[in-house]
C-alpha cells in the first residue's frame, strides 16, 4: 500500500495537480475579454501590471488591507490556517526528504518545533473557521456542505500527519492515511473550490488590472485596498 | 399571457410607446402583467453561455462563502444585519442560482431577482474592495440587471428611462431644441450680471465641449447658467453640442446595453464632429461613469477611452482653482462645518478623490471641512445609487437605505453637505425630507459662483 501511495499514485496526483493548475491558469487569462469585462487589458500593460501586483501583494500581508483590519478575527484565523497550509507541505523536513528521494530536489527545511507550531496553528484555525461558519448568521446562510467538505479535505492531511507524528496508534497506518489525504488534496485542487490556491492570484490580478487601468490607476490614484 | 401590453421583453423605442407606459400610473398594470410574463429560458441560458466567461465564472466558483463582504455592504448594515443582505449571498442566490439551473427558472424567481438586483444592490462596488478573492459583486449585479432587462423583468421607471435614451438620446423627453433653447434662455437671464455671457453652440475646435444631465434642462436650468458663468469667468473657450449633449444613462441602471451604446455614441459623435480638446461633463456621478468610464467599451473602443480626453466637472473645477483661472474671494468662503459626499461612480470607480479635496481647500475656510467616516474610496453609497432613487416600487427599501448616509452626516455635525453628483444630491434631499435632520445640501457650482472674485473687465458697469 505504502509503495503504491508513494509510487504511482504520487506521480499521478502530482501531475494532475500541476498540469491542471497550469491549464486552468492559462484558460483563465485567455478567457478574459476586454469588451465583456470592460477593461482595456492589452492597451495599458504597465498600468495593468502595477495594479495587479498591488492588488495581490496588499492582500497577502496580514492586516495589509482595510478588509483584514476591519475583521481581525477572520484575518487571524485565515492567516493562521493558510500559513500552515502553504509552509508545511513545502518545508517540512519529512516532506523534503521524500521530495529529494523522488524528484531529487528539496526546499528549505523548517525547524521541527516551528513546523509543529504551524501545524497546530492550521488545525486550530480550521476549527475556528468551522466555528465561524456555524455561529455567524452572515456566514451560516451561505455555507453549504461543499464548504465543509473543502475544509475537511484541506485539514485532513494535517490531522493525519499529526496522528502519525505523535504515533497515536499505528504509525504506518496514519502515515499511509496522511499520504492518501495529501494526494486527495492535490487531485482536488484543480477541480474544486480549492482552485483558489492559484485562481486567487488570477482573480486578484484581474481586479487589480481593472482598478489599475480603468478605475483610477491611470488617473494616478492607487487603490486604497 | 406571456407578453403583456406594458410589460414585455421588447424595449420601448418610440415616443408613443413611452407615453403609453407613462399612462399606466405608477406602473400598476405593468407590474400586474409582470406576474404573468414568461421566462425565455433558452434565451437566458444562451446569453449566459455567451457572456459569462473567465472573470465571472471564477468569481462565482471560488467565492469561499466567508462572509467578509457582509460588513462592507451598507444595505446589510441598515437592514438589521439581515444575512439575506450579504453581498455574496445576494449574488449566489440570484445569478448563481440562474446559472446552476441553466436558465430554467420561473417567473416568481425572476421577480425575486429583480428586487434583489435593484433594491438590494446599488452597484456601488464597495464590497469588491473587501473580498480577499477580488470578487466585485456590484459588477455581477450590473450584469444580472442586463439579463433581467432582456427578459422584461425591469422596474417600470427604468424601462421608461431606457426608452427615453432610445428615443430622445436623453434620460427625459428633452429634445435637442429644448436643450439649446433652455441654455440660451438661462444665459440671457444672467447677461446683465455677467456682461458678455453666452452659450457657444456647436463651435468646432473649442478647448472644452460641455455635456449635461437632462434633468438640469428640465428641472434645474439654473445649473446650466452657473456652468456658463464659471466657464465665462475662467475665460474658457467652450461649447455645447446641439446634439449629443446628454451625458447620463438610465439605460445603464436598467441594464439595456444596446441603449447604453446608442446613448454614448451620440456623445462621441458630437466629439468627433466638433473636435474639442476636452469633454467636460456636469456634476453627475453615473453620467461620468457611463460616458467616460464604461461607455468606450459599449461603443467598442478597444483602448477604453472616449474619442477625446473626457473629465469630470470636479477635475475641471479643481484645475481652474489650482491654476488661478477661477479665484475665490477669501471673505466669502464657507465658514460653517461642511462635509462632502464622495460619489461611488467617480471616486471609488475612477479615483478622483484628490480633485474634490482640492476644491474644498479653496472654498472652505480652514478648519471647517469635516470628512465623513469612512470617506474617499471607502465611502458608502448615498443610498439611492444605481437607479434606486427613481423606483417607486422600492421606495420603502430606498428610504431605509438612506439611513447610512443620514448617520454618517449626523456624525460629522455639519449642517451643509456638498454633493457633486445628481444621484447623491437627490438621495440627500430625500433623506432630509424623510428624516428631518436639519441639513442643507448643494452642488458645487452654485456655491462657487457666489464666492468668485470677478476680474475687473468682466464686471457689469455700475
Amino acid at each position: 500500500m505504502h509503495d503504491l501511495l508513494t509510487g504511482v499514485f504520487f506521480w499521478i496526483t502530482l501531475g494532475v495537480c500541476l498540469i491542471g493548475m497550469l491549464a486552468r491558469f492559462i484558460m483563465y487569462f485567455r478567457g478574459l475579454s476586454w469588451q465583456l469585462d470592460r477593461v482595456a487589458y492589452t492597451s495599458y500593460p504597465a498600468a495593468g501590471f502595477k495594479g495587479a501586483v498591488r492588488s495581490i501583494y496588499k492582500w497577502l500581508i496580514p492586516f495589509g488591507t482595510y478588509g483584514w483590519r476591519t475583521q481581525p478575527f477572520i484575518a487571524i484565523a485565515f492567516f493562521g490556517f493558510h500559513l500552515g497550509a502553504v509552509l508545511i507541505p513545502l518545508f517540512l523536513l519529512g516532506h523534503n526528504l521524500f521530495l529529494r528521494e523522488k524528484l531529487g530536489i528539496s526546499f528549505f527545511t523548517l525547524n521541527a518545533d516551528v513546523a509543529d507550531i504551524f501545524t497546530w496553528m492550521a488545525v486550530a484555525s480550521a476549527f475556528f473557521l468551522v466555528l465561524r461558519r456555524l455561529v455567524l448568521p452572515e456566514v451560516r446562510i451561505m455555507t453549504t456542505r461543499y464548504d465543509y467538505f473543502i475544509l475537511l479535505v484541506s485539514i485532513a492531511p494535517f490531522i493525519t500527519g499529526l496522528l502519525a507524528r505523535y504515533q497515536v496508534g499505528e504509525y504506518s497506518f496514519w502515515l499511509n492515511m496522511h499520504i492518501f489525504c495529501g494526494e486527495l488534496l492535490l487531485i482536488a485542487i484543480p477541480f474544486t473550490k480549492l482552485s483558489h490556491v492559484f485562481l486567487f492570484f488570477a482573480s486578484r490580478a484581474q481586479l487589480g488590472m481593472d482598478f489599475g487601468i480603468k478605475r483610477g490607476g491611470m488617473k494616478g490614484t492607487k487603490m486604497a485596498w | 399571457m406571456p407578453e403583456g401590453k406594458f410589460c414585455n421583453k421588447k424595449p420601448v423605442d418610440t415616443a408613443e410607446g413611452i407615453n403609453e407606459l407613462l399612462s399606466d400610473t405608477s406602473g400598476n398594470d405593468y407590474y400586474k402583467e409582470m406576474k404573468e410574463l414568461e421566462v425565455d429560458s433558452d434565451l437566458l441560458w444562451k446569453t449566459i453561455q455567451n457572456t459569462v466567461k473567465s472573470r465571472m465564472k471564477t468569481w462565482l466558483e471560488i467565492c469561499a462563502h466567508c462572509g467578509m463582504c457582509a460588513d462592507s455592504c451598507f444595505l446589510y448594515e441598515v437592514n438589521g444585519r439581515d444575512p439575506k443582505q450579504v453581498p455574496a449571498y445576494k449574488i449566489q442566490s440570484t445569478l448563481g442560482e440562474i446559472i446552476r439551473k441553466k436558465g430554467k427558472v420561473d417567473n416568481e424567481f425572476m421577480r425575486h431577482c429583480m428586487e434583489v438586483a435593484w433594491a438590494q444592490c446599488t452597484c456601488c462596488n464597495r464590497c469588491g474592495m473587501y473580498c480577499p478573492h477580488g470578487i466585485d459583486t456590484g459588477i455581477m449585479f450590473g450584469y444580472l440587471r442586463g439579463l433581467l432587462y432582456q427578459q422584461g423583468f425591469v422596474p417600470w421607471e427604468l424601462k421608461i428611462g431606457a426608452g427615453m435614451h432610445r428615443v430622445y438620446r436623453a434620460q427625459m423627453d428633452v429634445t435637442d431644441a429644448d436643450f439649446v433653447d433652455t441654455f440660451e434662455w438661462m444665459v440671457e437671464e444672467y447677461e446683465d450680471d455677467y456682461p458678455g455671457l453666452t452659450v457657444p453652440v456647436d463651435v468646432e475646435g473649442a478647448d472644452i465641449m460641455y455635456t449635461v444631465n437632462a434633468r438640469e434642462v428640465k428641472h434645474y436650468p439654473e445649473d446650466l447658467a452657473e456652468a456658463a458663468i464659471l466657464f465665462h469667468i475662467a475665460g474658457e473657450n467652450w461649447t455645447v453640442p446641439s446634439k449629443g449633449w446628454e451625458e447620463t444613462s438610465l439605460a445603464m441602471f436598467a441594464g439595456d446595453w444596446a441603449a447604453c451604446k446608442m446613448q454614448v455614441e451620440s456623445v462621441y459623435a458630437a466629439m468627433e464632429r466638433l473636435k474639442p480638446k476636452r469633454m467636460i461633463g456636469t456634476e453627475c456621478g453615473h453620467a461620468h461613469r457611463a460616458t467616460v468610464v464604461e461607455g468606450p467599451y459599449w461603443a467598442g473602443r478597444k483602448n477604453g477611452q472616449p474619442p477625446v480626453e473626457s473629465i469630470h466637472y470636479v477635475e475641471w473645477l479643481a484645475e481652474a482653482l489650482n491654476t488661478g483661472k477661477l479665484k475665490i474671494d477669501p471673505s466669502k468662503r464657507i465658514k460653517e462645518p461642511v462635509t462632502l459626499q464622495d460619489s461611488c461612480n467617480y471616486i471609488r470607480n475612477q479615483g478622483l478623490k484628490k480633485a474634490t479635496r482640492d476644491i474644498m481647500k479653496h472654498i472652505v475656510e480652514p478648519g471647517f471641512f469635516i470628512e465623513m467616516s469612512p470617506n474617499k474610496e471607502h465611502n458608502y453609497c448615498c443610498g439611492g445609487g444605481g437607479g434606486f432613487n427613481g423606483i417607486g416600487l422600492f421606495r420603502k427599501q430606498r428610504n431605509i437605505a438612506l439611513i447610512k448616509k443620514r448617520d454618517q452626516i449626523l456624525e460629522t455635525g455639519a449642517k451643509l453637505v456638498l454633493a457633486p453628483c445628481h444621484n447623491c444630491w437627490d438621495a440627500i434631499r430625500d433623506l432630509e425630507e424623510v428624516y428631518e435632520i436639519g441639513i442643507r445640501w448643494s452642488f458645487l457650482k452654485p456655491v462657487v459662483v457666489k464666492m468668485l472674485e470677478i476680474p475687473e473687465h468682466l464686471r457689469p458697469e455700475e
